[in-house]
This record gives C-alpha cells, sequence and structure tokens, in this order.
C-alpha cells in the first residue's frame, strides 16, 4: 500500500470516530428532555404531570410515558421537573393509562408525603388496592413513593396520543412532599410497566422523559 | 567459583531464614490479636464470627508465607545486587530436589488441611455459615425445629419482610431478636436478587420461585446493614436497609408496633406461602 492510500485510511479512520462522537454529543443534547419547572416558588409550588399508556408520537409512539406541564399551561413532553428547594410541592397527576398492578401491595402504600395520604379523585387515600395501580411516583432519597390508580381496563374514551385531555377517561392524583436543600435527584415509575420488554423494566422504564427522569431542586 | 564465594552461599539461606523467622514471631501474633478482632465479618452472629476466624486462620497462615517471599526478594535486591555496572553472568542454577518436594508437600498439606478444616466449619460446627442452603437445607443447626421464621422478600428494588409466625405480617424493616436461632427464607417477586446481611454473616440468594433458607443466632444487639448482593437494575444501590438486632422484650414491642405501622397493607396480602409468583410480571412480561 502508498503511503498516500495509508494516510487516506487513518484520515478515513478518525473522521468516522469524530462523526461517531459528534453524533453522540448530538443526540445527547437534543435528546435530554427540556426543563420543566414548577409552577410558584418558595414556599410553596405546584406540579402538574400526567400519565399516558402510548406516547403516540416519535420517537417511540408506543411507549408509555409521562408528561410534565409548564407555567403557561402547555404540555411538554420531559421528566426533568425543576422545583424550589425549601418548599412544599403540590403534585396532581393525570392518569390516563390503565392498570398494571403491583407485585407487592407494600408499593400501594404513599410514602414520604404530607399526612401519609394522597387523594385519588378527590377522596383521601392511605393505601391503593395492588390490583389497580397503573404507575408510582417515587424520589427514593427523599423518600417520595405514590401508587398512582389507572384507568379501568373497559374505561370509554380512552387517550392513545399525548397530551391527553382531561376530556378523556382519567383518575387524578393529588399529594403533596417537601423538598429540603438544592439537589438533583432521579425519580422513577417503579412499576414493571414497559410493555414488550423482559419483565417490563427496558425501554421506558429506563428512559429519561419516560418512566425516569430528574427533580432539581433549586435554592 | 571461588572458595570463598561457595562458602558464604549456606550463610546467605541461615541470613534469609533468620530474618523470616523474626518478621513471622513479630508480624503473626500481630494479625491474630490486633488486626484479627477487626477482621470482616466481626462477631454479631456465631456465624459471622466463624466466618472471622477464618479470615482470621486464612491471612495468619498467609502471613508467612507473604514474608518469606518479601524477605528473600529484597534480600536479593541488597546483596546480590550488581556493583561493578558491567553486564555478568550469574553463576549457573540446577534444580533441587529436596527443596520442590519439601514446597509441594508443604503447600499440598496447607491445602488440604484447609479443606478439611473448611469444610468441618461450614457443616459440623457453623451449619452453613449463614449462607444460603435452599429449600432444604443439609447443615441444620441444633434446635432447627424451633427456629424463628423470618421471610426475606426480594423485589424491584426493596426489601419486604414476613413473620409468619407473628399473623403472617409484612414490614418493610427487619428486626430480629438476639440469642435465638432465625431462620432467614430468602425469595424473590421478580428477578434474582441476593439477601446479605453484612453483620450478621448472612448472604442468601432470592431467587423467584425458591425458598432460600439461611440459619443466624445474634449474640448481641445492635445494628446491621443489609445490601443487595446481585446486579438487580436501575436502582440496584437502592436495595439497602439498616436491620436491628434487638432483646426479646424489645423484639415483642416492635412486633407490635411494626403490626400497626404497616397495617394498611395487611389486608392486601397474597396469604404467606414459600414463594410468590404475583401476577404483574405476567402482564407486563
Ligand atoms: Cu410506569
Ligand atoms: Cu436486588
Amino acid at each position: 500500500m502508498s503511503t498516500a492510500a495509508r494516510l487516506a485510511l487513518v484520515a478515513a479512520g478518525i473522521a468516522a470516530g469524530a462523526a461517531l462522537i459528534a453524533y453522540y454529543i448530538a443526540s445527547y443534547l437534543t435528546q435530554t428532555p427540556p426543563v420543566v419547572a414548577a409552577t410558584g416558588n418558595m414556599p410553596s409550588a405546584s406540579l402538574t404531570l400526567q400519565t399516558v399508556a402510548s406516547l403516540g408520537f416519535k420517537p417511540h409512539p408506543d411507549w408509555v410515558s409521562y408528561l410534565a406541564k409548564n407555567p403557561a399551561g402547555k404540555w411538554v413532553h420531559s421528566t426533568v421537573l425543576r422545583v424550589p428547594a425549601h418548599s412544599t410541592i403540590n403534585v396532581t397527576i393525570y392518569q390516563f393509562d390503565t392498570a398494571t398492578g403491583l407485585r407487592n401491595p407494600f408499593w400501594g402504600e404513599p410514602r414520604g408525603i404530607a399526612n401519609a395520604t394522597m387523594t385519588v379523585d378527590g377522596k383521601p387515600l392511605k393505601v391503593l388496592d395492588p390490583d389497580l395501580a397503573s404507575h408510582t411516583f417515587a424520589i427514593p432519597d427523599l423518600g417520595v413513593s405514590v401508587p398512582l390508580k389507572g384507568v379501568a381496563d373497559d374505561a370509554k374514551n380512552q387517550c392513545s396520543v399525548a397530551p391527553c385531555t382531561l376530556a378523556e377517561a382519567h383518575t387524578t392524583v393529588k399529594f403533596s412532599f417537601k423538598t429540603d436543600k438544592p439537589g438533583k435527584f432521579r425519580w422513577q415509575c417503579f412499576v414493571p410497566c414497559a410493555a414488550g420488554f423482559p419483565l417490563g423494566f427496558g425501554g421506558p422504564m429506563q428512559s429519561l422523559g419516560y418512566m425516569d427522569g430528574y427533580l432539581e431542586v433549586v435554592g | 567459583m571461588t572458595t570463598a564465594a561457595s562458602a558464604q552461599i549456606p550463610r546467605h539461606g541461615i541470613r534469609i531464614v533468620l530474618i523470616w523467622l523474626v518478621l513471622t514471631a513479630i508480624a503473626a501474633p500481630l494479625i491474630v490479636f490486633v488486626l484479627g478482632p477487626h477482621l470482616p465479618p466481626g462477631n454479631m452472629t456465631s456465624e459471622a464470627g466463624s466466618q472471622r476466624d477464618a479470615n482470621v486462620l486464612l491471612t495468619a497462615l498467609l502471613v508467612p508465607i507473604a514474608l518469606l517471599v518479601v524477605t528473600f526478594f529484597v534480600y536479593s535486591f541488597v546483596v546480590f545486587r550488581n556493583r561493578t555496572g558491567g553486564i555478568v553472568d550469574g553463576p549457573p542454577l540446577f534444580g533441587d530436589a529436596g527443596v520442590q518436594l519439601l514446597w509441594i508437600v508443604l503447600t499440598g498439606a496447607i491445602v488440604l488441611a484447609l479443606a478439611v478444616w473448611g469444610s468441618y466449619t461450614l457443616i459440623v460446627s457453623s451449619h452453613g455459615a449463614g449462607g444460603g442452603q435452599g429449600p432444604s437445607p443439609v447443615d441444620q443447626p441444633k434446635g432447627h425445629e424451633h427456629a424463628l421464621p423470618v421471610q426475606v422478600i426480594a423485589q424491584q428494588w426493596e426489601w419486604t419482610f414476613r413473620y409468619p409466625t407473628y399473623g403472617g405480617f409484612e414490614s418493610r424493616d427487619l428486626a430480629i431478636p438476639d440469642n435465638t436461632l432465625v431462620a432467614f427464607h430468602v425469595t424473590s417477586l421478580d428477578i434474582t436478587h441476593s439477601f446479605w446481611a453484612y453483620e450478621l454473616g448472612v448472604k442468601a440468594d432470592a431467587v423467584p420461585g425458591v425458598d432460600d433458607i439461611a440459619y443466624v443466632n445474634a449474640r448481641h444487639t445492635g445494628f446491621f446493614q443489609i445490601r443487595c448482593a446481585e446486579l438487580c437494575g436501575l436502582w440496584h444501590a437502592h436495595m439497602a436497609k439498616k436491620g436491628r438486632v434487638l432483646s426479646l422484650p424489645a423484639f415483642q414491642a416492635w412486633i407490635k408496633a411494626a403490626k400497626q405501622k404497616n397495617a394498611v397493607v395487611q389486608k392486601y396480602l397474597a396469604p404467606y406461602s414459600d414463594v410468590y409468583f404475583p401476577a404483574p410480571l405476567r402482564r407486563a412480561g
């Protein structure tokens, strides 16, 4: 092989490597969901989320997902949430997905929230029947874990494309928790809800923007 | 080779052996009596104690062997250094059948003796040494029929515990009484985890559909760490808790309080069983 040919080969290799790195950085920047801030400031703010059985659009139209409402009232496909430190965060979650069920009824008990009580469609509840649960909203490092009641399997007018509207079948779960000092905390749905993945635990369960996200507590 | 040089060779050997003996005489008692009590996993249970004894014995055996190698190494560096700077051929080396035989016999004896000793402690003296023995344990400690059963349930990603002799209630916290033989029945609701109660000296795989039994007898009260020792997914590291060994009266009081604390969930529990196959797994699969 001539020297020129070898040089060309090396240059092509370097270019391919650089392209891969650039692709990785670009996809990281474009695929990390945008930050959605809570409405309100210290000492109390509110977060509004929804869960949908299938996103309905790209890149994963059939994946189960969370969405968050920004202060302007618009639904954003994101799970990166920003809340104030040392505050009470009032959370409202509209649940549009049907039940998956819990492996252990212990996940049906809300934890780490005010009065250990959530309200489901306006009714206070200290434990959810494990068969009715669809997802959980859990921030392990803050001790928060809240089960979300699913929509009945035979409910009419079920939502199939996000963002869902309140005219479609849903349950409303409300609770509040307290934030302490600033920090970045990972949150997660702990129900094996990723249909089509081994044991329900791949895909959306391990992807930011779907069943996995960050809670940014800012001072 | 000059006569003066060959006369010096045996003296090197004696010097090395002497240095080695002195170092061993200093290090071995230090290892056994000073470091030994601090070796893991401590002495909270008889099972942990026998694991620690094994660690002490192995370290003590290792010391003379390691010191012999190090002594020879350092001695050679210092004494046999080539001071001329030129590259010179060393004296030829010949095999020594006696030394080789001694080495093989000695190391063979150490390994075999350890195997015999290890088997004896595992089976006879410490009854499984806190390890999971599967659904039908071979090494049953005395009085195992009256052991307090505690079920350990693993799931992605938390531990829960059930007490069948106290109405089968389930708790998020683990407590056991001291000076009481406890039989952990370890199982899983989803995938393979591993129940590792560090200070108790207990490690038992949590396998779905399997009732893995491990015995433990706590010598004194205190806290112990619980970890999952089998990589089990995203929040594997979150499967960490602190358990407690309590005095018998404190344990009875704890049972009462724990029943109350976990009361709301109990009505939804599956009936107590050695293993569970929760439906949601099949639904999501
Ligand atoms: Cu989920
Ligand atoms: Cu685990």
